[in-house]
């Protein structure tokens, strides 16, 4: 057997490429694909589908597309597909929105400390976690803040919020209400299931009430009404009213999830803390809420991607999140008008929410097979 | 802290008191701007030629350009606006709640909105109104000669009723197309599932440059319909109301009358009474606005004349190409017709 190099070059490789290798595909093939008539009509029908879109989308995006030009009477022309230097020239819009350029640095340092602090939060065995949470906590938001809005004594010009846009919105807004509905949404769960009347019945309002109005609601109370009840010279940053709203909305929401989570926990668990001595805070603290809360991690991510993607709704009370710029500059931009110019927005728009979206559900799938530690049947 | 303290008071305030936007009316608006350094403008938040920021967040537009001369004739600067970006849903209650001074944001003046809201048109910056576009190759150069065309519409809005009225009362047949959203609509026209396509003719100029080959398309002289649109302030400050009025007559006068950005130093020293009189060389009235006297001449010097910010903006030397038309002066066969300064 040894002697014969092309059998032994099989046997070694993970996937071989030979005759073998060629049977192996062509088996699997049958076995999946056209293990019958039915099936295999399937499989041609779901093939061709397939092909048309794909084949369509990358006529569209990559085969016609126009790559070059410094105006939309580049993309006029008959048969193109996707305008992509509409998206070059408008990156730094879309990225940042109006944040002056020469303070860009300014926006671009903030990702970069949360990133410092995140990653390895979000990594298994990185000695001194406490330091870490201690710094995204307390450290981190007071830094971002006067980075980004600025600071006249540090001799950081402030720049108003007026001025931010783009990504940099969506991301603050998704941020900031992550950051605040998380510990917000664990309260009122635990509020909620409480037996004090006062603590209850206030919680259950409170989540019911959210609930039960759309965020545009929300949002629009935050903008249009409020102002009508403050005298004239109080305004509240647009951007910050739309932060509480998003934030409260969403607690809202998390507390009904990790309502479900502590409702899977076992009498038993509550039993044996009680046996054990601990408090109501320490029974919660060490025993509940680790197991709840990793029982309904999809739920909860799930809750962040659709608030990720709410943030779009803050465009109806005039602030410019990512799709909101985009909209404006396809709408607004007459030197780019053209055929495509729209359609290539959107795509662009979409794209990159999908990049955040998908990352957060990769991440949430890889904790939860990191944190099975039982419950698995 | 001192101002999450100071919205916990004014929260707790205006609930006990129920404190209205009219209580907090005392001081006039003039007086606010000046002691704010700032004028407060709502504009769209992105519509090209009339409110739109550039690349570095500079607000550009004709409606842009009627804050920027109030703000040039109350500073002498016409940078001292903040732009708020209104939706059209939220834009007038944010002139009632005073979270702006006055509202330019393409908003067609009506006889409803006049009356029960609370605020006053101060005038009409533009003439708009439903249009017709049809393919040049047509070979159609009015829109009385559409008789038997087919046309494109979006379905429930106004616009629909407005074309049914036109071609009964010109005794025209036409077959309707009707589409539920505006870019269905206009795909249709592209495609050439009708021969016109029907709305607002400053959309219909918009419109023209996404469809690839703007020049293949022209849009019809004819006007059906009366969309005047024009800047809004709160109603119950006169002086106000003046200022912005008399601001967009300035504008209207100066073109009438010659002066322009360019040469509006040289004017100074004009013999025309009414020159003398529109930039401040002859009678106060500039006080009689509560304003100084070269009111006027800081904004055509500052901003330009109405012929200048249109060309600027949405006419000849803007991508959007828009004729003059309705909008031109009256003398020139237009719409546009300042009372005179005297």
């Amino acid at each position: 057997m040894a002697t014969n190099p092309v059998r032994s070059a099989a046997v070694n490789r993970p996937r071989p490429v030979g005759p073998s290798g060629l049977n192996a595909i062509t088996q699997w093939l049958h076995q999946n694909l056209f293990s019958s008539w039915g099936n295999t009509c399937l499989t041609l029908l779901g093939g061709a589908l397939a092909y048309w879109v794909i084949a369509g989308f990358l006529d569209w995006a990559v085969w016609h597309a126009v790559y070059t030009g410094t105006d939309g009477s580049a993309c006029d022309v008959v048969g193109a597909g996707a305008c992509w230097p509409f998206i070059s020239a408008k990156l730094q819009i879309f990225m940042y929105g109006r944040y002056p350029t020469e303070e860009l640095w300014r926006v671009n340092l903030t990702y970069v400390l949360a990133l410092v602090g995140l990653v390895p939060l979000m990594l298994p065995r990185v000695p001194g976690k406490i330091w870490l949470t201690a710094y995204m906590l307390l450290v981190f938001p007071v830094v971002a803040f006067f980075l980004l809005t600025g600071a006249e004594p540090l001799g950081l010009p402030v720049v108003p919020t007026s001025r931010w846009g783009g990504l940099l919105v969506t991301l603050v807004v998704a941020c900031v209400s992550i950051a605040i509905s998380f510990p917000l949404g664990i309260i009122l769960a635990l509020a909620r299931r409480s037996d004090l009347p006062l603590i209850k019945w206030p919680a259950i309002f409170f989540i019911e009430f959210v609930r039960g109005v759309p965020l545009v609601m929300v949002l629009f109370f935050a903008s249009v009404m409020l102002p009508l009840f403050l005298p004239e010279d109080l305004t509240i940053n647009k951007l910050l009213r739309a932060l509480i709203g998003v934030a409260l909305f969403s607690a809202a929401y998390l507390a009904e999830v990790v309502r479900g989570g502590l409702q899977a926990i076992p009498r038993g668990q509550y039993e044996a803390a009680e046996a054990l001595g601990l408090s109501y805070w320490k029974t919660m603290g060490f025993v509940i809420l680790p197991q709840a809360l990793k029982l309904v991690i999809p739920g909860i991510v799930n809750s962040f991607i659709a608030l990720f993607k709410d943030t779009s709704l803050v465009l109806i009370i005039g602030l410019f999140d990512l799709l909101g710029i985009v909209q404006q500059a396809v709408a607004s931009d007459a030197k780019w008008f053209s055929p495509q110019t729209a359609a290539t927005g959107y795509v662009f728009a979409g794209f990159v929410f999908w990049i955040f979206c998908f990352g957060m559900s990769r991440y949430s799938a890889w904790l939860e097979r990191r944190l099975a530690t039982g419950h698995r049947s | 802290m001192k101002q999450l303290v100071r919205v916990a008071a004014a929260l707790t305030a205006g609930v006990l008191f129920c404190a209205t936007p009219a209580a907090a009316q005392q001081s006039s608006v003039l007086e606010t701007v000046k002691s704010r350094g700032q004028l407060f403008c709502g504009v769209n938040t992105g519509l090209a030629g009339f409110g739109a920021p550039d690349d570095k967040g500079n607000w550009k537009g004709l409606d842009v350009d009627l804050c920027r001369a109030i703000s040039a004739a109350i500073f002498k600067d016409p940078n001292k606006v903040k732009f708020v970006p209104l939706t059209a849903k939220e834009r007038f209650t944010a002139l009632q709640s005073g979270e702006i001074d006055v509202l330019s944001r393409n908003t067609t003046w009506t006889m409803s909105r006049d009356t029960s809201f609370g605020l006053s048109f101060a005038g009409i910056n533009y003439y708009d109104g439903q249009g017709f576009m049809v393919k040049r190759s047509l070979g159609v150069v009015s829109a009385k000669e559409l008789s038997g065309a087919s046309i494109c519409v979006q379905a429930g809005t106004t616009t629909e009723k407005n074309l049914a009225d036109y071609f009964r009362s010109n005794k025209m047949e036409y077959k309707l197309v009707v589409f539920e959203k505006l870019p269905e609509t206009i795909a249709a026209y592209n495609a050439g599932r009708c021969d016109s396509f029907t709305t607002d003719v400053s959309q219909l100029y918009a419109i023209r440059l996404t469809l690839g080959k703007a020049d293949d398309h022209v849009v019809l002289p004819e006007i059906i319909s009366k969309e005047p649109l024009g800047p809004v302030v709160r109603q119950g400050d006169p002086q106000w109301l003046n200022i912005v009025r008399w601001t967009l007559n300035a504008m209207l006068n100066a073109e009438e009358l010659g002066v322009n950005q360019s040469n509006v130093d040289s004017m100074l020293n004009s013999d025309n009474p009414s020159i003398r009189r529109l930039l401040g060389k002859e009678d106060t009235f500039g006080a009689a606005i509560g304003l100084d006297n070269d009111w006027a001449f800081q904004i055509i010097k500052l901003v330009g004349n109405y012929g200048d910010s249109f060309a600027r903006n949405v006419g000849a030397q803007s991508p959007l190409g828009i004729a003059r038309g309705q909008n031109a002066l009256w003398k020139d066969g237009g719409l546009q017709y300042a009372p005179p300064i005297r």
